[in-house]
């Protein structure tokens, strides 16, 4: 087979330089032909989807911003162990463990926690390593929209326990969803 | 009867000067809508209910622009360009019957702003005219892009003219008459003149959009090679003019082309319905007809801007010259041999 013939997509078309008659050269077929094509168009579905009024649907595995759960009494789950920060790929993940007081125990459920908790949004690629890795199913990436705020302020973008950790009302709503089941 | 005859012929003609600035208005949402809708894409759709008011916030942003004056010798003529285009694009409307009559307030109305026995050619010594705004536009900006540009309008509207006046001689040996009235009135029922002059028609219809410079006859406005054309220095509403002015020739020479070949404000059955339903109603059916018909048209001039490229200058050139001329020539024997063998 010679280099001319081969044609590995099988649409190879040779080009022709051949001189157009006088019926060529007037276009009006070609130009029959694009308008029957652009007609088509004009009643084909449109795929836009008008953003802000409508969203697209999010995909099943969809993972958003983070979240500290909270258990059915309302505890911080998060035991500071630090097996998401060692999974962390992007290294986005610090913590500071202390020892959990007698008071406290309605505040945390574990004997140690995290008193600081940040994750850098910055470094972030939000891949879920770190809530596959958590054995106490603390930290999950919800379905939020509403994705890293702007800010023209790079230490805004370190977010912390107040903003990382499940509102209480969030928490106990659950709780009332569970019990009223 | 004479201060009646001035009444009657000022208040249709400034009904036509709004009907002319709306249809212009529209087709420019219109425009942009069939774009969209060609390319799979929705449109403009925020401004009123499906866009509808777009035409006006266009209106408005290009009216609340700053008035820019380039470094120009001639502050006057750069004024004149868009006047003369606007005006020139408004003017042949003066000639078109837009109906036959109605029976109003005890006298017959006759639905044309003037019925002057030689209509054909003053719409061709208006579009002739037509090519000096752009002209004198592009050579007032002092600016070499807008002057090439309108060097390629000129020479383009030129060429087209001769084709398109051969392709009207022809309609004309066989109608036996300039007036359009009475072209519209011979066209009765579906007597329509494309009928017997497809290959003039199909002439004067490529001659239509290179006079508007539409698509793919708009090579003053090229963008990719002459910036905007004679459009480059103008901006607020002396910009809008320009627009504006392509937009209501195209609606005047839409209005050409349905009077000409496809029957004016005549349809089937007219008239029956002018003798069952009366005049009125009859005319008025008929100038619905004709807005349809002329509306098909604009549309037709979108629908092909969306669908091929621009030519090359070569190519519009040897298209003028070398296809329809020599075209409309033939168009014009064979159309005197078959009166001749006719009579």
């Amino acid at each position: 087979m010679s280099i001319e013939t081969i044609s590995l997509s099988g649409r190879k078309k040779e080009v022709s330089n051949k001189k157009m008659s006088f019926w060529e050269s007037l276009y009006l077929v070609a130009i029959v032909k694009g308008l029957l094509i652009t007609i088509r168009h004009l009643f084909k579905r449109k795929v836009t989807i008008k953003y802000p009024d409508q969203t697209r649907e999010l995909s099943p595995v969809y993972r958003g911003q983070h979240m500290l759960m909270r258990d059915e009494e309302g505890r911080e789950r998060c035991t500071a162990c630090g097996l998401c920060a060692l999974s962390c790929p992007a290294e986005a993940i610090t913590m500071k463990a202390e020892e959990r007081k007698p008071e406290e125990k309605h505040l945390y459920r574990e004997e140690k926690y995290a008193s600081i908790y940040e994750i850098n949004m910055l470094r972030c690629i939000f891949c879920g390593l770190c809530e596959e890795a958590c054995p106490k199913q603390a930290i999950y990436l919800t379905k939020s929209r509403v994705m890293v705020k702007p800010s023209s302020d790079r230490e805004d973008f370190i977010y912390g326990k107040e903003k990382l950790v499940m509102p209480l009302d969030m928490a106990i709503k659950n709780t009332q969803m569970k019990t009223a089941n | 009867m004479e201060q009646t005859i001035v009444i009657e012929k000022g208040i249709f003609i400034v009904i036509i000067f709004a009907i002319t600035m709306l249809m212009a208005m529209y087709a420019t949402l219109a425009e942009r809508k069939i774009a969209a809708w060609l390319q799979d894409r929705i449109g403009p759709n925020r401004a009123g209910k499906g866009g509808i008011l777009q035409p006006l916030a266009d209106g408005l942003k290009l009216f609340a622009k700053e008035e820019f004056f380039p470094n120009t010798p001639n502050k006057f003529l750069f004024i004149a360009g868009p006047a003369i285009s606007m005006s020139t694009a408004l003017m042949t409307s003066a000639v078109i019957p837009w109906g036959d009559k109605l029976h109003l307030f005890g006298r017959d109305i006759i639905l044309q702003a003037t019925d002057i026995n030689v209509a054909m050619l003053f719409i061709f010594a208006v579009l002739s005219i037509g090519v000096y705004g752009i002209m004198i536009g592009g050579w007032a900006s002092n600016n070499k892009f807008s002057l090439m540009s309108a060097m390629r309008a000129a020479s383009q509207m030129i060429s087209y003219e001769v084709a398109m006046g051969l392709a009207i001689i022809a309609l004309v040996m066989m109608t036996g008459t300039l007036s359009l009235r009475e072209m519209a009135a011979q066209q009765s029922g579906m007597n329509w003149n494309v009928f017997y002059q497809p290959v003039g028609f199909l002439i004067f219809l490529v001659c239509s959009f290179a006079e508007t410079n539409r698509t793919p006859f708009d090579l003053a406005e090229c963008e990719a090679e002459l910036i905007g054309g004679y459009h480059t220095e103008y901006s607020s509403m002396k910009m809008g003019f320009y627009l504006f002015a392509e937009y209501a020739s195209m609606f005047i020479s839409s209005t050409i082309l349905a009077v000409l070949y496809f029957g004016a404000y005549n349809y089937p059955g007219m008239q029956w319905a002018e003798e069952n339903w009366g005049v009125n109603i009859a005319n008025i059916i008929g100038i619905v007809v004709l807005f349809a018909k002329l509306c098909f048209f604009i549309f037709f001039y979108m629908w092909v801007r969306w669908t091929i490229p621009r030519f090359r200058y070569d190519q519009l050139m040897r298209l003028g010259w070398q296809m329809l001329i020599p075209l409309a020539i033939a168009n014009i024997v064979v159309t005197g041999i078959v009166i001749l063998l006719t009579q």
